[in-house]
């Protein structure tokens, strides 16, 4: 009967589902989809005749082809859902990728501060060009302005008050 | 306000294998000026970039895999704001953009935020034609009308910045292609940034060659007309109100 074998079917990607789940392979937000397709899938094995009451009442002749469209409609929508969520995890790894060049950089250059200022008092600039490398004593928590001229023009700090305090809270 | 010591200038080169220039290109640019800090952001090269850079002077940021100019345009920004640079600007590693230029495109950040080094405005022999050269032509167009000020070339990447413009980049600046030069200025100019723009002459890429092919041309066109209308639909960013301005020094 080709009923039992949807309705096995079914039963066996309800279950797989929720083996994934329990063994955290899938998230929740995803698995939720795919219970709702399987338990769909389940009553409708079971019950058939569902399938021809739904069809007369939204006005489709042909039984199956609701289920087509339906099914269509349900990939396209599980496409795009994908298609956003990968967005969201390549924008996080740039983000990422972003914070460990910096983080890399500055590890650098005081690796070579504390090579070549190891015991004297003057701190020896070790290129030609006196830039704003990271200060020896690294304080963790505080914003790292090792800009010499601090009394820039302008109003500097007021600018961007609000973006120091949220990295120095982390 | 002249007395006072010059503020650090960041000067971003975001660099994709350009081992064979930019070394040379760095080494000028530390040469014209004693207040510039030379970063380059090496994108995921394969090549000897990090090594000639670092060799000729710059700090250099190794991207662990290659994100595209935006990508690493974000990262320089991202870098500067942490070592509390008041200014940057962005120089192709290539040799094209002038390095005696810098400080002329950095003057115009005494009365904008995004002070762009234009190459259209009748200095220099730089010339497009075609669909390229209708694009460029519409976006100026467009872009000067949200701007109000007249700008004649959007797309260069001879582009400096302040500390406001820096901080609202980090908001909103797609690695996607144009987003380094068309949405991030839409955006900015949306979210309240001045910007302002400075003839400069471009010399010849002393690497590779520019595109002349229409298919490319007219596949540019359609991209950046897609990427302006994205932009002008954006939600701007909310800056801090606007500090006052640099007064005129």
């Amino acid at each position: 009967m080709g009923n039992i074998a949807a309705f096995l079917l079914a039963l066996a990607i309800v279950a797989l589902v929720i083996e994934m789940l329990r063994r955290k392979k899938l998230r929740e937000k995803y698995a939720v989809l795919w219970l709702v397709v399987g338990v769909a899938t389940l009553v409708l094995a079971a019950f058939p005749r569902l399938l021809n009451i739904v069809a007369e009442f939204v006005g489709v002749q042909i039984p199956s082809n609701l289920l087509f469209a339906m099914s269509i409609l349900m990939l396209l929508g599980v496409c795009l859902h994908l298609s956003w969520e990968i967005s969201v995890v390549e924008d996080e790894t740039r983000t990422l990728a972003e914070e460990v060049a910096i983080l890399r950089t500055q590890l650098e250059s005081l690796e070579q501060h504390r090579h070549l200022a190891a015991p004297g008092t003057a701190r020896p600039d070790p290129l030609p060009n006196p830039r704003p490398a990271p200060q020896p004593s690294p304080r963790p928590n505080s914003r790292p302005a090792p800009v010499p001229e601090t009394a820039a023009p302008a109003p500097a700090g007021t600018h961007i008050t609000d973006r120091p305090a949220e990295s120095s809270d982390s | 306000m002249e007395a006072l010591p010059s503020p650090r200038v960041l000067v971003i080169m975001p660099a994709w294998n350009e081992g064979a220039v930019v070394g040379s290109t760095v080494r000028e640019v530390l040469h014209e000026n004693a207040r510039y800090d030379v970063l380059v952001v090496n994108d995921g090269s394969t090549d000897s970039t990090a090594d000639e850079a670092a060799a000729a002077g710059a700090t250099v940021l190794n991207l662990p895999f290659n994100l595209g100019v935006g990508g690493a345009m974000r990262a320089g920004f991202k870098y500067a704001q942490r070592l509390g640079y008041a200014q940057v600007i962005q120089v192709d590693s290539d040799g094209q953009h002038d390095p005696r230029n810098i400080d002329e495109v950095l003057a115009g950040l005494e009365h904008a935020d995004i002070s762009i080094g234009a190459r259209f405005a009748d200095r220099g022999e730089y010339k497009v034609t075609g669909p390229r050269k209708w694009a460029m032509q519409l976006l100026a167009k467009v872009i000067s009308g949200l701007a109000k000020t007249r700008l004649t070339d959007v797309t260069s990447g001879f582009r400096a910045a302040n500390e406001r413009a820096v901080a609202q980049y980090l908001d909103h600046y797609p690695a996607e292609y144009l987003g380094d030069t068309i949405d991030s200025l839409v955006v900015a100019i949306r979210s309240g940034c001045t910007v302002t723009q400075v003839p400069v002459e471009m010399r010849a890429r002393q690497g590779g060659k520019p595109s002349h092919n229409p298919v490319k041309a007219a596949i540019y066109l359609g991209r950046s007309v897609f990427a302006l209308l994205f932009a002008l639909t954006r939600k701007p960013t909310r800056l801090a109100t606007r500090a006052a301005e640099p007064a005129g020094a």
